[in-house]
């Protein structure tokens, strides 16, 4: 058995999937030490998922439990495609993180916890009327109690730094003790210490220390049978070349090889906002690709900065999160008006107004799709995971262009902070589709249109002899100068909606991820709800249950069979982190008979509730 | 027939356009767009690398009347749109034409950032101290006490000054002139259009409709010579009918004072001399009011300054002379990676 064969030759008791929830106070460095963890287990061939859970607040009080940050991590030899619903480990490192997770542990679960923050202090803030950890409240967990800020004050003492200093190593004593219970190297977190405490050279060693007497506390100390060391054997993933990848990071890739292909330069402007800060960040560093970044004094200035850039010929690209998508609103309706490209990035949180700022949702659908006065449509594209941010950003850059129009990506704060190994692509290996500006002298028509696309011709101003205006009054369908007349504001009207439907007959038909094309059940989801459905419906199925899985990437306009499939189901259910917006637009567009299933809690779907709320549905 | 040169000059006619004006007869709009006219031929810039670009307003119809690139935007926000066309391609030649509505009050967060900022760029603020497309409500810059339809008691609110704001935020280049000084405005206008970086020009400009003759009291053909200061760069700051006013510096209270020459022994030498370049006295001349004070017209302060561009341009080539060989692969690269072969054998990574 696990823990009693000797030395290190430690025989390791192998298991399909874990997940592990690392929690602590927001100062304690779990998102640091989640991420470290995601690497090492990557790195051993696991397919993963993590999720990134923490406070609004910076540094709230310590010890409290709005300050608890958390960070999980589900990993398997299958394909992982959710974070994991409850955890098999929780790792809390304080009382407080111990009572915001533990009803979440799986029974039997085991319980990772510094005893050294139990004091009557903490206790009381965390709400705990008597110690959990000798009140037995905890009777049917297992349990490793250690003094953990105790040995790690041992393990660096040598290294003669601050008090405050040496416990804040505390966070890698536990990295290095979890590492050791799932048999993992701890060469990356070693090389990434050295690398970040270049100029700390103490700090990058005390932390070394630290973390290595983690893993021999693990590999001495006599820990009961029930403790146990495991394996998880390396997934099946496709031949090819690996990284981890954020949501915001393959993002903003995306939109690099996007503006790449189209062979144009990207003026990306933004306004710092949770959760979509990243994007910007990432792309300030690229500016050697052709890429400018621009953080503007507000939204509005954001958006119509891009706007002006698409206007002398780049590509304006804009992100935020719902309340800051809502201040550009104005604006995205003169791109609309005046047809000029530009790509809206939406990292959704929960709201409305500030809400949730750090907790994800998907309830800006409405904002996208219909959210500006007057009518006027645009694209809408939605990423279902973090890899996916990738090839939506492409998407939208291509369509953006080639139709004249804005494009709305809908990512949300899920998949902008989670992570999953990416297969890298081969990017010479990509079709490019460069721009063309229209520099024919002989004829300056701004507005003529293009029989197929309907888009206007983009001209670049320092074009000789096409000076043209152009603004946000209507504009007449075949001069393009101002026209107040009534007749042409119907004929703009409708071209407007055509453009944008048209596009439908230029993206691929809805395809069903899993199941077949007519049946009892349909489950239809868009976004980051894709990997709770997609692994629910795969065990509904291997049950022997027969059911479909429909997702959307493009919302609008909507796949021209979406229609057609949808009719073929008796039943349609629509999971979605929102109060019923898809659904709505379903059975608006198809007068279909879908119905929602509304989850809101800041968290993604699991995938019980999911399969759950499935079989309640087949029964009925 | 007579023979065309090939490269001929361009004439302020060449920059009108077809379009038939739609501002009120009378307004104060087409004496601005006439000189806006002749200080492009004047400075013979191309009308394609030339692009005006507004907000919302009567001002902001500028663009449709003038034969080069314009882009009408929505209310406020033309400085950032301006801001996003010099990031795009810094070659080109940006105005943007507003009001004291459009970039005093739902614009103002803009106006103070393009300045700051430095973009190049020329604003030229038509003031009319009015909302004249929305029918004639008090504007930010309206006087204390003004009468219109939001305020029929009277407006509450003191004004703001355009030229003081503008020296607030940091620009480094602020001209003033009025719409019917058809040598002076054209004259400002190309010294804003020579000067790199963000240019600010005030124009008083009547609205025939809503508020005519507001600045009256200082354009007036019979009081203009008596209340306006023309400054001129190392120039004394005389004026009057008679040139026999000036413009002196109090030592004693730290103020500026009108004097008259030649009474209680003053003299030329006692009268201050124009420094466009000295921050100070563009402070002191942007509070001179009426009535104890000329309105000081022409260039208050204009200073060289790095604009946005140079240093926006500067990062991107560093980064591409640092970055030589980091090509969007290598980027993708970066970091951890491993490869797994068609047996899902794992290779060692590589950092």
């Amino acid at each position: 058995m696990a823990g009693t064969t000797a030395q290190a030759q430690v025989s390791r008791k192998a298991l399909d999937s874990v997940v592990i929830r690392f929690s602590g106070d927001s100062g304690d460095g779990i998102q640091l030490i989640g991420g470290q963890f995601a690497q090492a287990t990557a790195l051993a061939g696991n397919d993963l998922l993590t999720f990134p859970d923490f406070p609004a607040e910076i540094r709230a009080p310590t010890g409290t439990k709005f300050g608890v940050s958390a960070f999980q991590i589900n990993f398997s030899a299958n394909r992982t495609r959710t974070s994991g619903d409850e955890p098999d480990v929780l790792v809390a490192l304080n009382p407080a993180a111990l009572a915001v997770n533990i009803s979440e542990l799986k029974p039997g679960g085991l319980i990772v916890v510094d005893i050294g923050t139990f004091s009557l202090r903490n206790l009381e803030k965390a709400g705990y009327t008597s110690n959990p950890l000798e009140d037995g409240s905890l009777e049917k967990y297992r349990k490793l109690a250690i003094n953990i800020s105790k040995m790690t004050l041992a393990a660096v003492e040598k290294h003669k730094l601050s008090q405050k200093e040496a416990l804040r190593c505390k966070n890698m004593w536990t990295l290095g003790l979890v590492y050791w219970l799932y048999g993992r190297r701890r060469k990356s977190t070693v090389e990434w210490l050295e690398a970040y405490f270049q100029l700390q050279p103490e700090l990058a060693v005390a932390n070394i220390a630290a973390l290595n007497a983690g893993h021999s506390f693990g590999e001495t100390a006599e820990l009961s049978n029930d403790i146990g060391t495991y394996q998880v054997p390396s997934a099946d993933l496709p031949a090819g070349t690996y990284r981890n990848v954020t949501g915001t990071e393959a993002l903003a890739w995306g939109l690099v090889t996007g503006t790449h292909l189209a062979e144009i330069k990207m003026v990306f402007c933004s306004y710092p906002i949770t959760p979509a800060s990243g994007l910007l960040h990432s792309l300030a560093r690229l500016k050697e690709h052709n890429v400018v970044t621009f953080q503007a004094e507000d939204e509005i200035a954001a958006v119509c900065a891009a706007i002006g850039a698409s206007y002398a010929g780049s590509l304006g690209v804009t992100s935020s999160s719902g309340p800051g998508i809502a201040l550009k609103t104005e604006a995205i309706g003169l791109a609309i008006a005046t047809e000029l490209p530009i790509v809206i990035v939406n990292s959704q949180r929960a709201g409305p107004s500030t809400g949730l700022p750090t907790k994800t949702e998907q309830s800006d659908l409405y904002q996208a799709v219909f959210g500006r006065n007057a009518d006027s449509p645009l694209v809408v594209l939605a990423a279902s995971s973090p890899s996916d941010c990738f090839d939506v950003a492409i998407e939208a850059v291509r369509l953006a262009i080639k139709y004249m129009t804005p494009v709305i990506v809908l990512s949300d704060g899920y998949i902008a902070n989670a992570s999953e190994p990416w297969r890298i692509p081969a990017i010479n290996q990509l079709a490019h589709f460069p721009v063309s500006f229209l520099a024919d002298t002989t004829t300056c028509k701004p507005f003529a249109r293009d029989a197929e696309t309907l888009a206007r011709p983009w001209i670049k101003p320092g074009t000789p002899n096409m000076e043209h205006r152009i603004g946000g009054l209507e504009k007449d369908l075949d001069t393009g100068h101002i026209s107040y007349d009534a007749e042409n504001h119907q004929r703009m009207t409708n071209l407007r909606s055509d453009k944008i439907d048209g596009i439908a007959n230029d993206i691929p038909l809805q395809n069903i991820e899993q199941g077949a094309i007519t049946g009892k059940l349909a489950v239809v989801g868009w976004g980051s709800t894709y990997g709770p459905i997609s692994h629910a419906i795969s065990n509904i199925r291997a049950d022997g249950i027969e059911v479909s899985h429909i997702h959307l990437r493009h919302i609008w306009p909507l796949p021209r069979n979406l229609g057609a499939l949808l009719a073929g189901f008796e039943q349609i259910m629509v999971p979605e982190m929102n109060h019923g917006q898809l659904v709505t637009l379903l059975r608006s567009q198809y007068l279909s008979h879908a119905e929602s299933l509304s989850k809101v809690t800041g968290k993604p779907f699991t995938v019980h509730e999911i399969e759950d709320e499935i079989h309640l549905r087949m029964e009925t | 027939m007579t023979v065309v040169a090939l490269s001929e000059k361009l004439t302020a006619k060449d920059f009108a356009t077809d379009q038939e004006i739609r501002w009120c007869p009378g307004c104060g709009d087409y004496a601005i767009v006439k000189a806006v006219r002749n200080a492009l031929a004047e400075l013979e810039v191309s009308k394609e690398n030339t692009v005006f670009v507004s907000g919302i307003g009567c001002a902001a119809r500028l663009p449709y009347y003038m034969a080069t690139y314009g882009f009408h935007t929505i209310h406020g926000r033309a400085p950032a749109i301006a801001t996003g066309i010099k990031l795009a391609n810094p070659e080109l030649d940006v105005w943007i034409a507003t009001g004291d509505g459009d970039s005093l009050s739902i614009g103002g967060n803009h106006l103070l950032h393009v300045l700051r900022r430095n973009v190049n760029v020329q604003i030229l603020l038509f003031n009319n101290e009015i909302y004249g497309l929305t029918k004639g409500q008090y504007s930010p810059t309206s006087r204390l006490g003004t009468h219109s339809p939001s305020t029929p008691l009277g407006s509450v609110e003191r004004p703001v000054s355009a030229v003081a704001f503008a020296l607030g935020a940091g620009a480094q280049f602020i001209g003033r002139s009025v719409d019917t000084l058809q040598t002076h405005l054209p004259k400002i206008l190309i010294r804003a259009h020579n000067h790199l970086g963000a240019s600010f020009v005030e124009i008083f400009q009547n609205c025939i409709v809503y508020n005519d003759g507001v600045f009256s009291d200082f354009t007036a053909k019979d009081v203009a010579a008596e209340q306006q200061l023309h400054l001129e760069h190392g120039k004394p700051m005389i004026f009057g009918a008679n040139s026999n006013k000036g413009i002196r510096f109090n030592t004693e209270k730290f103020v500026l004072e009108v004097v008259e020459l030649g009474v209680d022994g003053i003299e030329e030498t006692h009268v201050l001399v124009h420094d466009e370049t000295n921050r100070s006295l563009a402070n002191m001349l942007v509070a001179m009011e009426p009535p104890d004070f000329p309105t000081a017209l022409g260039v208050l302060f204009c200073r060289q300054a790095r604009t946005y561009e140079q240093g926006v341009g500067e990062q991107i080539e560093k980064a591409k002379a640092d970055n030589k060989n980091r090509d969007l692969n290598v980027v993708l690269h970066q970091g951890y990676t491993w490869s797994i072969d068609s047996e899902h054998h794992i290779d060692t990574p590589v950092k």
